[in-house]
């Protein structure tokens, strides 16, 4: 078992975290919770395979999950922003929407053969840091590469840039915004776009990238909800976000790549000779993700860890109270 | 009342409003309303709540539109369709809640509205502005500061200057007085006069009838959605005159009261101690007695353990030494509904979340305390008819004007809001009363109408514990007066109580030893002063 190897593949692992988790936090930064993340995923897994697999291109596929997941999240942004319905209920039928639709025109899809990947490749001179290299820039896929720029350019889009700073009001005080001429509503419609697209993202980096292939709901399993509770976990801010990825990234592989040895630091492995241990250590991220959702749903928790003011509450205009 | 003046056709007018409807679900809120503003003036809105003032400058403002009439802005029909195009004409609205965003700076409050900067923030070269800007105005704030860390009177800066960046000639005031301290509001008056003396134009939104006299050159008074005086010059009118146009009665500001006969003690606190939510000690060794037939007021300075103090009578605080007694019998930690039961009403600050539930009906609010015994209730059964009956009567009873009784609370006014709490607690002829803050937010008319039902249960023989910050209120309502200060009673004052010896006596027990305001500063340094504060015992003063 070799330390590198697993850090190394748990940075690949967690850039499906991280851009399904970048995404999520973006569109709960305009005041929209959207929980159908993991539904949004499949779409994306399922829709990049397929693509590539009919077209042999795997950009094509990437920019056909990208559409899809932004696509299939306007389903969400309609019910929650115009017809101003509970946002968590319409997150969860996205969840199952997403996941049916996935399933059903991925039905045959795991059997169709192999397809061409996005590219993986080393980078020359940072490969040849110790330690850092070998983890972070050696034979990495070009969505590890991708995950990399996009953290800094997400936080200082939020932080820094005018349309950054109109996210930041539209999901803290929507009727300031809206006051100052400001579209809450289209502002909305787009970051629950951009979220979904991001989860598309994710999905594709899982069957083009991480670990090809279509295995239905299996290819996801769960890390959409991994995703929405990372966004508590990281307060919101994308640093943060990258820091829990990789985390998580990392802790999933370790959680394979434990039970593999018979021996472990010269003992019998416990997990090699009790397989069972393996489905205990396997739902440790998810009941993780469980503590951290009920944490931060606790209204007093949730003000100080800085989620935005206005996230699940639709605008409305004029209303008393606002 | 003098004649409306006639308005200058040759001038230019910032603002015309001509024959403005608007109308909500079952409400008409602004019915042919005319508006005229003339530069550099500041011009009153005035009116009770509800009357349709803020409806009205959401309409100029762009934020409603309006069924009918026409906005002319500098002689020019305009037609703003959000908040945006309004400003864009020149037209700025500082609102009641501020529409400032807590989680960002001064800075970038400010720059929310603006074109400028096209992408990228460079917040260091804009706080530069801003600095410079409020400097010009006399209006300092950091500009680095987060809005959340400001106090209201500086977020209200804010928002001024947000307004004058976007190139407002017109400010909209919202009831700008509501919520600021008596210094501030000084502050804030010599600042609107300084932006009229540059030429902006300012429509000060008020239902505070001494403010509105004090800072106005005009003023146009709003009655339930018309306009019961247009454009009025505020010399030679008097304040009689204005709040008989606004609430379309005379109104008393001496309340008729009878003397005082108290009878047998219905509450009694014995040496009560409670914590406040922060586990601190927030009541120390508290002892009263509250009679039947009178009303105690309780003086003090916000947060000084008045709202805890209620709250243990009441059952919703836990005492943690002492004794509370109602009608003789114990009650101290007992649960709510037992105290409800000894005949309790509580008339709680909080309206909207303590004193109602928002959401529930008026029938639903005004049956919150009966609903358990018949006529409405019948076993586990609810007749709904019977509630329905009942807070019909309820409603005319206590003049709540609501669409129907099925409008949910939370779309009435203060004034209603606060009619609806009190049907409920006062129509089951307590024997005692909390009140804490009956009035606050409310306009003259309502005001009135809160005091009466009140000095009506006094007659009736309610004991009534009238907790406010409200100094005028307290002497006009109160048969004797208590000073509470961090928690302890700091004494007791008795007959004749507006006296100007007996203000200065209570603004010295309310502030207690280490603080003492400003104005009795000044008094003090006068050499009028002899009591020294800190010294609650012997404080008793009788005239």
């Amino acid at each position: 078992m070799d330390l590198i190897i697993i850090l190394q593949a748990g940075v690949a692992t967690g850039t499906i975290l991280l851009f399904a988790t970048i995404g999520e936090l973006l569109t709960e930064r305009s005041g929209i919770l959207n929980l159908g993340v993991e539904g949004m995923m499949l779409i994306g897994a399922m829709s990049a395979y397929s693509t590539a697999i009919a077209t042999g291109n795997p950009w094509l596929g990437l920019l056909v999950a990208i559409l899809a997941g932004g696509l299939i999240s306007q389903v969400h942004a309609v019910i929650t922003i115009k017809l101003q319905a509970d946002q968590v209920v319409s997150g969860l039928a996205l969840t199952f929407l997403g996941a049916g639709t996935s399933l059903v025109l991925g039905e045959g899809l795991s059997k169709a053969g192999t397809v061409s990947l996005l590219p993986a490749f080393s980078i020359p001179l940072l490969d040849q840091i110790p330690i850092l290299g070998p983890i972070f820039f050696t034979r990495q896929s070009v969505m590890v590469y991708l995950g990399y720029l996009l953290v800094p350019l997400v936080w200082y889009y939020i932080n820094h840039t005018r349309p950054g700073m109109h996210l930041r009001a539209v999901g803290e005080y929507p009727a300031a915004a809206d006051a100052l001429g400001i579209n809450v509503a289209r502002l909305r419609y787009f970051y629950v776009f951009v979220g979904g697209a991001l989860a598309g993202l994710a999905g594709a980096t899982i069957s083009l990238a991480i670990s090809p292939g279509w295995f239905s709901e299996l290819t996801t399993a769960g890390q959409g909800w991994i995703a929405v509770g990372l966004v508590i976990f990281a307060q919101w801010d994308p640093v943060r976000a990258a820091f829990g990825s990789y985390m998580f990234g990392a802790l999933r592989r370790l959680i394979l790549d434990i039970q593999g040895p018979m021996t472990l630091f010269g003992m019998a492995n416990p997990f090699y000779y009790n397989p069972y241990l393996g489905f205990f250590l396997q739902m440790l991220p998810y009941a993780f993700t469980i503590i951290v959702l009920v944490i931060g749903s606790r209204e007093a928790v949730r003000k100080r860890l800085g989620s935005p003011a206005a996230l699940g509450t639709p605008y409305i205009r004029g209303e008393r109270g606002l | 009342m003098p004649p409306p003046m006639s308005t200058d056709n040759t001038a230019i007018c910032p603002v015309k409003m001509v024959g403005i409807v608007k109308r909500f679900p079952g409400i008409l809120a602004n019915d042919h309303v005319d508006f005229d503003l003339r530069k550099g003036e500041i011009h009153a809105l005035l009116g009770e709540n509800g009357a349709g003032k803020s409806t009205l400058m959401n309409v100029l403002a762009g934020l409603y539109r309006q069924e009918g009439g026409t906005i002319l802005v500098n002689n020019k029909p305009v037609s703003f369709s959000s908040p945006r195009d309004a400003i864009k004409a020149g037209i700025g609205m500082v609102h009641q809640h501020f529409m400032l965003v807590p989680s960002q700076t001064v800075t970038e409050n400010i720059l929310l509205g603006m074109e400028e900067p096209r992408f990228f923030l460079r917040l260091k070269e804009f706080d530069a502005k801003v600095a410079e800007l409020g400097e010009r105005f006399g209006m300092q704030v950091d500009p680095r500061a987060k809005v959340w860390q400001l106090s209201v009177g500086e977020q209200q800066r804010v928002e001024l200057l947000k307004m004058l960046t976007l190139g407002a000639q017109v400010l909209i005031m919202d009831e700008p007085t509501a919520v600021l301290a008596p210094q501030e509001i000084e502050a804030l008056f010599v600042t609107l006069r300084a932006m009229v003396a540059e030429g902006k134009s300012i429509i000060f939104i008020s239902h505070k009838l001494q403010e509105v006299m004090a800072i106005a050159d005009r003023v146009t008074v709003l009655r339930k959605g018309k306009v019961t005086a247009a454009g009025v010059k505020m010399e030679g009118v008097t304040r009689q005159e204005l709040a008989r146009l606004m609430v379309g009665r005379d109104v008393l500001f001496k309340l008729d009261k009878t003397p005082c006969n108290p009878g047998e003690p219905v509450l009694t606190l014995e040496d009560v101690y409670a914590e406040n939510d922060k586990g601190l000690p927030s009541l120390r060794g508290v002892s009263f007695q509250v009679r039947a037939g009178e009303v105690v007021g309780l003086a003090g300075v916000a947060g000084n353990g008045q709202v805890e103090l209620t709250q243990v009578i009441n059952g919703l605080r836990r005492c943690t030494q002492g004794q509370v007694r109602l009608n003789g019998k114990e009650i101290t930690n007992r649960p709510v509904l037992q105290a409800i039961q000894s005949g309790m009403s509580y008339i709680p600050e909080d309206r909207t979340h303590v004193g109602s539930s928002p959401n529930l009906s008026i029938t639903d609010n005004v049956i919150m305390k009966s609903y358990r015994q018949p006529p409405i209730a019948h076993g586990w059964v609810l007749d709904g008819a019977k509630a329905e009956h009942i807070a019909g009567e309820l409603k005319d009873a206590y003049e709540i004007i609501a669409p129907t009784i099925h409008t949910p609370v939370r779309l009435l006014s203060g004034g209603n809001l606060q009619r609806v709490i009190l049907a409920r607690e006062i129509s089951g002829h307590p024997t005692f009363i909390a009140a804490v803050q009956p009035t606050r937010g409310l306009d003259v008319g309502a005001i009135e109408g809160v005091h009466r039902l009140l000095l009506a249960q006094r007659e009736a023989g309610a004991a009534i514990l009238l907790v406010s910050e409200e100094l005028e209120e307290l002497f006009s309502l109160s048969d004797r007066i208590l000073v509470i200060y961090e928690g302890r009673i700091m004494g007791e004052i008795t007959g004749e109580l507006d006296t100007s010896a007996n203000v200065e006596t209570i603004g010295l027990m309310m502030t207690g030893s280490q603080y003492v305001s400003g104005a009795l500063k000044e008094e003090m340094n006068r050499g009028g002063e002899n009591i020294s504060p800190g010294q609650p015992q012997g404080m008793v003063q009788h005239d």
